[in-house]
């Protein structure tokens, strides 16, 4: 076990190179001058060579590789253009409340998607599995960014029960401690910000939610169809064993594999949706962050957070397979 | 000479041999024929190509020159079915219209991707030794970024516009097919018919296109029509950030972008109407590629 999450830990180190290259190479394979893309086409001389030289342009290209790699190493992914902060420090601000977001969606997904699967299943054929299988491929084929419109729309603009967007009210102080608002508001011991954080999540989270909770959904249908019609099953039936306990005990356990897959796979779809999903509700993390960055031409944040989010990603693919094989004994480890 | 009188079972014999000829194809296709949401899915598909092919056409339009400033944001009325948007266009017609832009996309990325996806996964599973590594290693640094956010930031750098989304796109869902035709080509590259060609002398080349490329089709073909989904929403994500498409000309994702300032004054219609355009498309490839994968591998279908 151990030389197998050694082995496949080792495996992402020549990935992780090559999305490095391919993260440095974005900022130099836009066509043109850099800086002048950065700045637009009324851009003095000197503010132009002001931001080569801070980007590093002046200099060889493995030269500003190896500068590129050593800082992202040292956790220094740059500063923004525009306004000079440090790109990390940036990330790491607004991350937590792409966490929180995330989170959430997932959760939803999960505590909807699994038991809905579940009954589907067992329930095969009945007008709650076609009901929840439509309403799963309804999900899967909707663009999440309208979802969150329709959602707003509804809930916000004709009945008013909840917020538009945003993590807070707009008047609302509140000092964080983590970004984790729900942590926070507990923490502090402030119930009131806790309710309204979680008013806040609602709407984005079933938006974001919606894609994977509709996966999930259907994966734990087939996955438990496929183990219901397993002889062992049939064998705790004929021992006269509860249907409760048929499932519970024999079914689900063996169901669980496909699922744990699935959810580790739509981890990177959530990132990418939460840049949509961010941009629709105003949410400030690392997603919309990276939006605003686009039209502003701020490359070193688009690079950044580019970056980041593929180390992310990266890295839950990781956790994702050493649990599999963790959970799953017969994975060889070869 | 006289007719000599059948027996029954060379009747029998003759009736099978009178059946006409059965092949994968065609059987794959009367399956799915006879798959209910298969159909449904034909249909709607068939449906926005039709729309996207034949609208343009039929009632050319000059998006530059379509403007109503006297009818801005106008709710659903019997003249205009979906209401109008911010300049007094009908959304019925931007609708109409903007099919090619989404279709057109998500097909043409889908073909692109497919062609280069599955020449490169051939060329990997075929050669295999360092070829499959170095190709392999590029797909997996490609899959190492979330398959959006790659196009995004593709757009981002070559600059907007639905011709460089479409690139993006495209390049992006590589990596998707030529995992599937690599991983095909492997198990297809120890089946005895393959030995058995090589025996005869036949070259790789040959090997390659007639006898492994027709038997690694189906699952592409499934793959392929997922990715139209796929990419339809793709395409919209990048037309809402306002990387796709660009005004006046009509996408459904841009034409969301257009009208999202109007979200809080109850503007309905111009939300949720190019919405519903995208979500019914993007679920007719669904069910047609989910309808498609039963009917080519009846062995799959779980129920």
């Amino acid at each position: 076990m151990l030389r197998y999450v050694i082995k496949r830990v080792l495996t992402i180190i020549p990935v992780m190179l090559g999305v490095s290259i391919l993260v440095f190479g974005f900022i130099r394979m836009i066509p043109g001058d850099v800086a002048t893309v950065m700045l637009g086409e009324r851009a003095t001389p000197e503010s132009v060579a002001r931001i080569r030289e801070q980007l590093g342009l002046t200099k060889p290209l493995y030269e500003q590789y190896l500068i590129f790699m050593g800082n992202a190493l040292r956790g220094d992914l740059g500063n923004s253009v525009l306004r000079g902060e440090p790109v990390m420090q940036e990330i790491i601000r607004r991350f937590p409340a792409t966490i929180e977001l995330t989170l959430g969606a997932i959760l939803i997904a999960l505590v909807v998607g699994i038991p809905a699967g579940i009954i589907s299943a067992i329930r095969r054929g009945t007008w709650f599995d076609s009901a929840s299988m439509l309403v799963a491929l309804t999900g899967v084929s909707m663009p999440i960014f309208w979802l969150g419109l329709m959602l707003i729309l509804f809930f916000s603009v004709f009945l008013h029960i909840l917020p538009t967007g945003a993590r807070l009210d707009g008047a609302t102080q509140f000092e964080p401690i983590t970004n984790l608002l729900l942590l926070d508001s507990l923490l502090r011991g402030n119930i009131d910000i806790f309710f309204q954080t979680l008013r806040h999540l609602a709407l984005p989270a079933i938006a974001l939610g919606t894609i994977p909770m509709a996966i999930i959904a259907r994966m734990t249908r087939s996955a438990m169809l496929e183990v219901l019609s397993a002889d062992y099953i049939r064998t705790a039936h004929a021992k006269g064993l509860k249907e409760r306990a048929v499932v519970v005990n024999h079914a689900l356990r063996n169901a669980w594999l496909p699922v744990i897959t699935v959810v580790g796979l739509q981890v990177g779809h959530l990132l990418s949706g939460a840049i949509l999903t961010e941009t629709v509700f105003s949410w400030p993390g690392i997603g919309r962050w990276l939006v605003d960055a686009i039209y502003a031409r701020d490359f070193p944040i688009v690079q950044g957070v580019t970056l980041f989010i593929a180390i992310i990603f990266v890295g839950v693919n990781l956790t994702v397979d050493v649990l599999y094989a963790w959970v799953d004994p017969r994975i060889k480890f070869e | 000479m006289n007719a000599v009188p059948l027996t029954n079972a060379q009747l029998e014999i003759n009736q099978i041999l009178a059946r006409p000829p059965r092949s994968l194809w065609r059987d794959a296709w009367r399956r799915l024929l006879s798959n209910r949401l298969a159909r449904l899915g034909m249909a709607i598909s068939i449906f926005f190509l039709a729309m996207a092919a034949f609208v343009p056409l039929v009632f050319p339009y000059d998006a530059k020159t379509d403007s109503d400033l006297v009818n801005q944001l106008k709710e659903p009325s019997p003249e205009h079915p979906m209401g109008t948007d911010e300049q007094g266009r009908d959304v019925v017609n931007r609708i109409a219209q903007g099919a090619q832009a989404s279709l057109g996309v998500g097909l043409s990325s889908v073909l692109i991707a497919v062609t280069i996806g599955t020449l490169l996964g051939l060329i990997a599973g075929f050669a295999g030794h360092w070829i499959d590594l170095v190709l392999m290693f590029l797909m997996d640094i490609m899959l190492s970024f979330p398959g959006l956010l790659l196009a995004i930031a593709v757009v981002a750098l070559v600059g907007p516009g639905l011709r460089n989304s479409l690139l993006a796109i495209a390049v992006v869902s590589i990596p998707v097919y030529a995992r599937i035709a690599r991983s095909t080509v492997l198990s297809i590259k120890e089946q005895e018919y393959v030995t058995a060609a090589r025996c005869v002398g036949a070259p790789s080349p040959r090997i390659l296109f007639r006898h492994v490329f027709p038997n690694s089709l189906s699952p592409i073909l499934v793959q392929g029509t997922l990715g139209i989904a796929t990419a339809i929403l793709e395409i919209a994500a990048l037309g809402f950030l306002g990387l796709g498409q660009q005004p006046p000309y009509p996408e459904w994702g841009a034409m969301l972008a257009d009208s999202v300032k109007y979200l809080t004054s109850g503007a309905w219609w111009v939300l949720l109407f190019p919405g519903l355009a995208i979500m019914l498309t993007v679920l007719g490839f669904n069910l047609l590629g989910d309808g498609l994968r039963d009917a080519l591998d009846p062995r799959l279908r779980v129920d």
